[in-house]
């Protein structure tokens, strides 16, 4: 058979996969995902009547489904990061921490900025890029106690889970600063186009990364350690430094995502900020999929695991709902989409129809 | 000792032992009888069913037919403890105690003296010392467990589960990872065991230590017994043919027609020189030509997978220089050998071979994909075109490029990674056990694919087990016994006789 006739039927194949019929029977992740965001989103419509208005205020459009996107854009960037993380069968519990570093030592340079400092690396542009590397840093140590130190991923960035935001503390020297410098906090409040600037921000960075793993052979190779690390070893991948790059690679988006969430308020807590991010991240690319055992990893699904998440978020503060169940309700509604997505759940609840029919 | 009079009821007796897996027998009738004082040493090779018969004997597995007596009164043992109980202790190779507690904690873990309602460590030190000295060990037996060797710890054990009332002691590959002053301990620790009556079940791959410690010998092959003898009964070429279940004959066999003469004229392609890493390959020399296949021959534990891993760099060498067409070379990493033109299948398919989640298509492109780098990515036309190429070149079995290799079956696994190799075009092919858990079809396919490939020039290196295959595809074989290289069989001495015998040779 040629390549070109493999081609239309694989192609035959992937479009059989999408038919009504198939939904029942396994590989169908996008469409139910997709179906779990729209249910959330049309039970968030019965409860609050307004949900879908969009309206433009002075130049910014407002409206819930704005707001949606708006506060999912520092998780998608997390989510991002944490997918290639988990594809390589690790996980990256510092995040959070290391979106406080990187808010505080942002704050900290610019407060510097303001008070009059002169040297170029004060300078907004410079300030960003700085905490840019930071985020790198911070993923670099856990890169290197996890790839090189064969330290347990759980074990090894929960060291820098709890001690960053002991670092976060003593860079802001135990206060929560605050700034006023316009340019900083565009990242977390500026509107383009009357769309809010994080979005822009999440969106670029699912796309460069999408075509970082996708377009070269680096997707392949994650997915290859993640399966079984010894024999890619033995292929001759290098599998450290695949490690490597993906917990640095989550650290500058946990980097950009500090400087959103210290953007938005303009100051830095680094006792809340990034607070408990990890675990929605996680939870956000177990949505989308993608095993905690590593390999396979899809980070499109990862994002729409994030707006699953903040749909559902949004709804619960527009509904009448008292606040003290939102925690609940968040976690039986992410069961349930779970179960929605696991196949062996679809055949166990259509089982007895099918049987009938 | 072995003048134990057959009169005598002996300490532990097995009849007609029978276990069933849903897909295989593992054992089969077998018998087996341990009197006080002898070491009885269970050989065979892989599957042969000697860990089945431990299991049985300790309760792991239920048994599925005869009888298990115990100073002739039959047991039941239904769990590890319940067998040590009965006075049937098991040392493995993992030492199974605490690292982090003292040698006197674990020896007596469990069973402290014990002195106004709280543990007396005073006296727990006492007595572990006492117990250690009676076996010759001197050591300081408050220090931590993990800061003695591994001997050490071993020894630990047995102390532990002899001093349990144990009667029956099993050691599963005790030695091997000792060096030789610690073998020489642990057996002065056997030997007076056996003075006190204690009767001994010894697993080992090391022959050499098979003869100098034990008295008796039990082979076990495909789960039936073969044999059982007195260890000064039994010349070494009887039991490895007994082991490999091969009948020593008189005459020649037939080797392969289109075999070595034209193909040995091949430039050298690799050479080692004193090749050797500290505790698991004694040094050795070696040279490979163009368009040779060189057979690695040897039981199990023989240091052949040992010699591939350090001429692939996965283990690093300690000695030793290699000589890649005549340039000295330093191969540290699976990487590094790749880049000089090596490929490696490895033995264990699943856990060092195959990528299980991955397509065929991906699995068949991994090595050369990263020998080329992230950023120059194979266009997916080219993927698919080399994928489809290999599935057709080597009739791999798999209804389209985008299956997951795992749901393949071992024949055709082991296809996938030799395509993997085949597409980077290697010079040097080191194939470990290629043929080991396939089908008889697929079987023939590889060797077909084995010659074709010696015929293209490549260098190769095959470590097998089947002799007959060996034979037929080399064109110079190399014994390893022991973690050494005994000797080199040149073309025309090569047949099962001559290779068994090397085996055995003294």
């Amino acid at each position: 058979m040629n390549s070109a006739g493999k081609e239309v039927s694989s192609d035959q194949n992937r479009r059989g996969n999408l038919k009504i019929g198939k939904l029942f029977s396994g590989d169908s992740r996008l469409l139910w995902t997709v179906l779990a965001l729209v249910i959330i989103l049309l039970v968030d419509r019965l409860i609050s009547a307004n949900f879908f208005d969009v309206r433009l205020v002075n130049d910014r459009l407002v409206g819930s489904l704005i707001n949606i996107l708006d506060n999912s854009a520092p998780y998608a960037l997390l989510a991002v990061g944490m997918t290639l993380v988990i594809a390589t069968k690790g996980i990256d519990l510092s995040v959070g921490a290391v979106m406080a570093i990187c808010a505080a030592v942002a704050v900290v340079m610019i407060r510097n900025y303001e008070a009059g400092a002169t040297e170029f690396y004060y300078q907004p542009g410079f300030v960003m890029l700085i905490t840019i590397i930071i985020g790198a840093i911070c993923g670099l140590w856990n890169g290197i106690l996890v790839a090189f130190l064969d330290l347990q991923p759980i074990i090894a960035t929960l060291i820098l889970m709890v001690a960053g935001r002991g670092v976060a503390q003593m860079i802001t020297g135990g206060q929560s600063p605050t700034f006023t410098n316009e340019t900083l906090a565009f990242i977390g409040r500026g509107v383009v186009f009357g769309v809010p600037f994080p979005i822009y921000l999440a969106l670029a960075a699912l796309i460069l990364v999408m075509l970082l793993v996708r377009r070269t052979a680096l997707g392949l190779l994650i997915e290859s350690v993640g399966v079984n690390d010894r024999a890619s070893y033995y292929a001759g991948i290098q599998a450290r430094m695949i490690k490597l790059f993906v917990y640095m690679l989550s650290g500058v988006c946990a980097a950009i995502a500090g400087m959103i969430v210290a953007g938005e308020v303009k100051s830095a807590d680094p006792h809340t900020a990034g607070l408990f991010t990890e675990l929605d991240a996680i939870l956000a690319v177990v949505i989308g999929g993608t095993a905690l055992s590593g390999g396979r990893f899809y980070l499109g699904l990862s994002v729409m695991g994030v707006l699953i998440i903040q749909s559902l978020l949004v709804g619960l503060y527009v509904s009448s709902l008292h606040p003290t169940t939102n925690l609940v309700v968040k976690a039986i509604v992410v069961l349930a989409v779970l179960l929605l997505q696991s196949p062996e759940f679809r055949r166990f609840i259509t089982g007895p129809f099918r049987r009938t029919a | 000792m072995s003048t134990n009079g057959q009169e005598k009821t002996p300490l532990l007796e097995a009849q007609g032992l029978t276990k069933i897996f849903p897909s295989t027998v593992a054992l089969s009738n077998v018998d087996f009888t341990l009197h006080a004082g002898d070491v009885h040493a269970l050989v065979g090779e892989n599957g042969a069913g000697k860990s089945t018969l431990i299991k049985l004997i300790t309760g792991v597995y239920p048994k599925d037919g005869g009888t298990i007596l115990l100073e002739g009164k039959e047991i039941e043992p239904r769990s590890p403890r319940h067998a040590q109980e009965l006075g049937i202790s098991t040392v493995y190779q993992e030492v199974n105690l605490i690292p982090t507690m003292s040698v006197a904690e674990n020896i007596f873990l469990g069973r402290q003296p014990m002195r106004y309602g709280m543990i007396d460590t005073r006296a727990t030190n006492r007595q572990a010392k006492q117990l250690l000295k009676d076996f010759g060990v001197d050591i300081d037996v408050t220090r931590n467990l993990s800061s003695f060797s591994v001997a050490i710890q071993q020894i630990i054990a047995i102390v532990r589960g002899v001093d349990l009332s144990a009667k029956v002691l099993i050691l599963d590959e005790p030695t091997s990872s000792l060096d030789r002053q610690e073998v020489d301990m642990l057996f002065s620790v056997i030997r007076s065991l056996k003075e006190r009556g204690i009767g001994i079940i010894l697993i080992t791959h090391f022959l050499d230590q098979v003869y100098e410690i034990s008295d008796r010998i039990t082979v076990l092959r495909n789960g039936q017994k073969v044999g059982e003898h007195l260890v000064t009964e039994l010349p070494r070429v009887q039991l490895i043919t007994e082991m490999l279940g091969k009948e020593l004959t008189q005459t020649l066999d037939e080797k392969g027609t289109e075999a070595s003469a034209s193909r040995a004229a091949g430039k050298a392609y690799l050479r080692v020189q004193g090749y050797a890493r500290e505790g698991m390959v004694e040094p050795f020399d070696l040279e490979i030509r163009e368009g040779e296949i060189v057979g690695l021959a040897g039981l199990l534990g023989s240091g052949r997978t040992e010699v591939a891993h350090l001429i692939f760099g996965i283990d690093q060498h300690d000695q030793g220089e290699a000589y890649v067409r005549g340039e000295q070379t330093r191969i540290t990493s699976p990487r590094k050998a790749i880049q000089h033109g090596f490929g490696l299948c490895p033995e264990d398919r699943k856990v060092e071979g195959i990528i299980g989640d991955l397509s065929v298509r991906e699995n068949i492109i991994l090595a050369l994909q990263a020998k080329m780098g992230w950023f120059n990515y194979l266009s997916r036309q080219k993927q698919n075109a080399l994928a489809d190429d290999m599935i057709k070149a080597l009739s791999i079995a798999t209804p389209n490029a985008e299956k997951p290799v795992k749901e393949l079956s071992g024949g055709n696994q082991q296809k996938v990674i030799l395509a993997r190799w085949l597409i980077s075009n290697p010079d040097f092919l080191i194939l470990d056990e290629p043929t080991r858990g396939i089908d008889v079809g697929a079987h023939a396919e590889i060797i077909q694919i084995i010659k074709r490939l010696a015929k293209e020039g490549k260098a190769m290196l095959i470590i097998s087990s089947e002799l007959a295959e060996v034979v037929d595809y080399s064109d110079r074989v190399v014994i390893m016994r022991d973690r050494k290289k005994l000797r080199e069989l040149e073309s025309d001495d090569i047949n099962e006789n001559t290779i068994m015998q090397a085996i055995a040779a003294d």
